[in-house]
């Protein structure tokens, strides 16, 4: 038997329904270990004893609730994070995207965007950036609004410039930024053909026809039925045989559309939709 | 009880009517060796699940479930998101992320900021596991170079689980240990081989 519910266990269930009905955020099924860990930080932060002051403050106060998403969402990511990802993207799902004549892209959850200016240089490398359309959503509007600046902290570039190497990048890095404002401001061309868009994992549905989606290091903070719902988000998404691209430690294994993909690279979390 | 008596009965008076299903084991610089002479241990059959979490640098894949397999009387696996947990069954955390425990009894992966520099995090697995098991978890915290662990240790024993800390005395490094001992006077402390001894027995009614 599991443990009853604790004081805070009640409370956040409550804080989270209460941000869906005024706000329409849904965070109902996200996993609850982490969710709770990212709640006592946003009480902490924003100074709350309990998780009912918080809510108080998320219902009541104007800003409230900008403050919260920004730690019920998890903005940790960095350009060409997983080099060997992107090897695999160039190297094994390139080559498809190739024969077609137009492409869509989907990277979704993109957070503060480092992974679709990554992808982005990866397509232009691979001579097809000019003819995708990418479609880069997130629920958070400042991480998208950070996203469409495009302007990154210099000292990460290091990193980045390794990783990006690690990933078969076939130019110089340094040739996609200007050091600027305090910051790397990335080569404005790269988002030419990118929309940047609030969409919802949880509530909303496909919007387009895909090729390829992209989704890094999301579907680990939804619970299984969430999980599920997002991978038929995906599912109906793609095209005949598109390509669907995970975090490293992410698994379908333990949804109901495990064999709906197959692994194209099965390290890299690369897979492709099974013929119906 | 204390010393003079054996560990076996100081581990039957620690542990009361627990029933414990799941093991959490901690540990940090030395850890490595310090399970390599524990896990073999583990009696085929048992009932427990055992979860393992060590430091290890984010950017090497972990080939700890591998290393131990075949040295181990149970299956070995790296846990997975959204895994079921089951019985008689070692689970490492793999490098990288953060390893929870979720209500349902399955694992959950997260990449939030790293806890006392380490990601995964031991206390965020104890925590996340105290929560979830209460009186029937067992933690089990080694030999480490860092503060990781202490926090986890607290909430397991608040939660009515039980406590085992490598005595610092016999630890590779006693940093870790110390700290736990110092923060939530755990309900044994014991060295390596007196873990060994005890963790076959941790099953038992």
């Amino acid at each position: 038997m599991s443990q009853p519910p604790s004081d805070f266990d009640i409370e956040l269930r409550m804080l989270v329904e209460a941000v869906y009905l005024k706000y329409n955020y849904d965070f109902r099924d996200y996993t609850g270990a982490s969710q709770k860990r990212r709640v006592l930080v946003a009480m902490r932060e924003m100074e709350c004893d309990t998780v009912s002051a918080l809510q108080s403050r998320v219902l009541h106060e104007p800003n409230g609730f900008a403050q919260l998403l920004q730690y019920l969402t998890i903005p940790v990511t960095e350009m060409f994070r997983d080099p060997e990802y992107f090897l695999a993207v160039r190297e094994q799902v390139a080559p498809f995207l190739k024969t077609y004549p137009s492409l869509k892209i989907w990277v979704a959850g993109c957070s503060t965007g480092e992974e679709v200016y990554s992808l982005a240089i990866l397509l232009k490398e691979e001579g097809l950036l000019e003819r995708s359309i990418i479609y880069a959503t997130d629920i958070n509007p400042e991480s998208l609004e950070a996203a469409r600046r495009g302007v990154f902290p210099l000292e990460r570039m290091r990193l980045y410039t390794e990783n990006y190497q690690k990933s078969g990048g076939k130019a110089a890095f340094s040739d996609y930024y200007t050091a600027a404002y305090g910051g790397a401001l990335f080569e404005r061309s790269l988002m030419d053909n990118v929309t940047f868009a609030d969409h919802s994992l949880s509530t909303d549905s496909v919007f387009s026809e895909t090729h390829f989606v992209s989704c890094r290091n999301v579907l680990i903070y939804f619970n299984r039925r969430l999980q599920d719902r997002v991978l038929g988000l995906f599912h109906d998404s793609l095209c005949h045989r598109g390509f669907l691209g995970l975090g490293s430690k992410e698994s379908i294994d333990f949804s109901s559309y495990a064999d709906r993909f197959e692994s194209l690279a099965r390290r890299e979390r690369v897979f492709r939709k099974v013929s119906a | 009880m204390k010393p003079g008596h054996s560990v076996e009965q100081r581990l039957a008076a620690a542990k009361g009517a627990r029933r414990i299903e799941m093991v959490v084991i901690g540990g940090s610089a030395g850890g490595v060796d310090a399970l390599v002479s524990l896990l073999p241990a583990l009696p085929e059959g048992y009932k427990p699940a055992v979860t393992c979490i060590l430091h290890i640098p984010a950017d090497r894949e972990s080939r700890l479930a591998e290393l131990f397999d075949p040295r181990t009387p149970l299956p070995v696996r790296e846990a997975r998101d959204k895994e079921p947990i089951l019985p008689g069954t070692v689970y490492f955390a793999g490098s990288g992320y953060h390893l929870s425990v979720e209500e349902d009894r399955s694992f959950s992966l997260s990449c939030e900021a790293p806890v006392q520099f380490a990601r995964p995090a031991i206390d965020i697995l104890m925590e996340s596991a105290a929560d979830v098991y209460g009186p029937a978890l067992a933690g089990i915290l080694l030999t480490g170079a860092n503060f990781d662990g202490a926090e986890g240790m607290c909430r397991i024993r608040e939660r009515g689980g039980l406590t085992i800390v490598q005595d610092p005395e016999d630890a590779h490094v006693s940093t870790m240990p110390g700290e736990a001992i110092r923060r939530c006077a755990p309900h044994l402390v014991l060295p390596l081989a007196g873990i060994r001894a005890v963790l076959p027995l941790l099953e038992t009614p």
